[in-house]
């Protein structure tokens, strides 16, 4: 549990580390292919350092706004915020923010950098189509990705991948609308294609940072939960019906996904579902819920 | 070939110091996590014991004449407040508990105190009380365990009494009624 919580903290910085050496790297690379020397760099340095700051402190509130999460108090709906708060009093945690997203599909996720700074979102759907104790579950299960610093690294991925998927989108329009024509000859072809090869991989690499994160912390997050509520039947239930619940979460995106506690893309099969999906089957996690029973 | 021994014998005692040190604080860490725990139960108590007398306003305002369980209740109330040791303290909010369960009993017979808004939210914010002491409760025993688990495993079972640790108690149900299985019956 603490080990989980160092490794957290660990990857965090290992994460924006990269994330600062890649947009480096592609701000040199800019520079290089474009003829703007030093200042593709320098502008590099300027977004990464800003965009690394704002994912660690602003993350959350970029995540709640994109998700059209509203802040609630305790007056607002006292079930749901009772149910936070005495989940947060078993778990020993400050109590976080409460969000409520106006949505009928079945969705919720948490985001903030530490226990001290966190919110936790529900859409209205699963406040209302969830039973008593499956809505325990949930709110337990996303407790622990608080509890385990799972938010910090989340929250900051949201940002990251944004900013790389849009940078590498940026860089190849600048190439087809003939930025870089006065350089054909100087410093030769190779440069271009690693260039343009590195701008289409960019997504992807941002795609499977985003996965190499997110799959593992849920099966932990739903043990931890479990451990909360000692009644892993109620998150087991609550699964089930999300993952039967078809409605697609209105303001998700690609940079959001991996927050949910569901694929909130609804039950639409893709061909790389698998291999690009952010949430291990709610099969195998309903098997794995009801093995602790 | 007498250097090296000592080199040896040095070596060996500093390693055995090291994990005494590392030991030693782990185990502080988490006794005074335990503890805290054990504090935050009273917090969720004297909440409770801060909603009651305004309960009793209230009910007081319908149910003239209950004079003798609102006297119970206050005097549960204080028992419970000046409770000193663990043990007692367990007692006095048992009782506390029982009393209350006998005044929301009365409260049945009085049709308008029950449609009163006032009492409504009180019985709310009561039960909802109840779960947090509940709650908190239950991290104390998540903490205990904890500690436990670390006093007991080898090799610390070895030297922690000789430190001064003991096991913590868990939080469990003195209430012989409350373990039964409620039976229902129609």
């Amino acid at each position: 549990m603490y080990n989980q919580i160092e490794s957290n903290k660990r990857k965090t910085i290992i994460l924006i580390v990269i994330f600062i050496a890649f947009v480096l790297f592609l701000g040199w690379l800019f520079g290089e292919l474009y003829n703007f020397g030093y200042f593709g760099l320098l502008i590099a340095v300027v977004i990464s350092v800003v965009m690394s700051l704002t994912g660690y402190y602003k993350g959350d509130k970029i995540a709640l706004m994109s998700s059209g999460a509203k802040e609630i108090k305790k007056q607002d709906n006292p079930y749901v915020y009772r149910m936070v708060e005495n989940l947060s009093i078993t778990a020993g945690l400050p109590t976080p923010r409460i969000h409520i997203i106006n949505d009928s599909a079945l969705n919720a996720f948490a985001c903030g950098r530490d226990p001290e700074h966190a919110s936790v979102a529900l859409t209205t759907g699963i406040i209302e189509k969830l039973e008593n104790e499956e809505l325990e579950g949930v709110i337990a299960h996303e407790l622990s990705h608080i509890k385990n610093y799972d938010i910090r690294i989340m929250t900051i991925v949201i940002v990251l991948v944004g900013i790389i998927a849009l940078m590498a989108d940026f860089m190849l329009r600048a190439h087809f609308f003939g930025f870089g024509n006065r350089n054909r000859d100087s410093k030769g072809g190779a440069l271009m294609i690693v260039g343009i090869v590195l701008m289409i991989l960019s997504p992807f690499i941002a795609q499977l940072i985003q996965l190499a994160v997110s799959r593992k912390r849920e099966f932990l997050a739903d043990a931890d939960g479990a451990l909360l509520t000692r009644y892993p039947e109620g998150l087991a239930s609550a699964l089930e019906k999300i993952s039967t619940d078809a409605t697609p979460v209105k303001k998700a995106s690609n940079a959001t996904a991996h927050l949910y506690i569901a694929n909130p893309f609804g039950t639409k099969k893709k061909i790389f579902s698998k291999l690009f999906s952010t949430h291990p089957p709610a099969q195998e996690r309903i098997k794995a819920l009801r093995g602790m029973a | 070939m007498e250097n090296l021994i000592l080199w040896i014998v040095l070596g060996v005692i500093a390693v055995v110091a090291l994990w005494l040190v590392a030991v030693y604080n782990g185990l502080i860490k988490n006794k005074n996590q335990t503890e805290e725990a054990w504090s935050d139960i009273d917090v969720q108590l004297k909440r409770r014991h801060n909603l009651i007398p305004n309960l009793i306003e209230t009910v007081k305002g319908y149910a003239t004449h209950e004079r003798e369980l609102f006297e119970r209740v206050t005097e549960a109330r204080s028992n419970a407040m000046n409770a000193g040791s663990a043990e007692e303290k367990g007692k006095a909010e048992n009782m506390l508990t029982d009393t209350l369960k006998s005044l929301f009993a009365v409260a049945e017979n009085y049709p308008d105190l029950k449609a009163s808004e006032n009492f409504a939210k009180l019985q709310d914010e009561l039960s909802d009380t109840e779960n947090k002491i509940q709650a908190s409760r239950r991290f104390y025993n998540s903490n205990a365990r904890d500690f436990n688990i670390k006093l007991q495993v080898f090799p610390t079972n070895m030297i922690a009494k000789k430190l001064g640790f003991t096991k913590k108690d868990f939080f469990e149900i003195e209430d012989k009624k409350e373990k039964e299985v409620p039976t229902v019956k129609f």
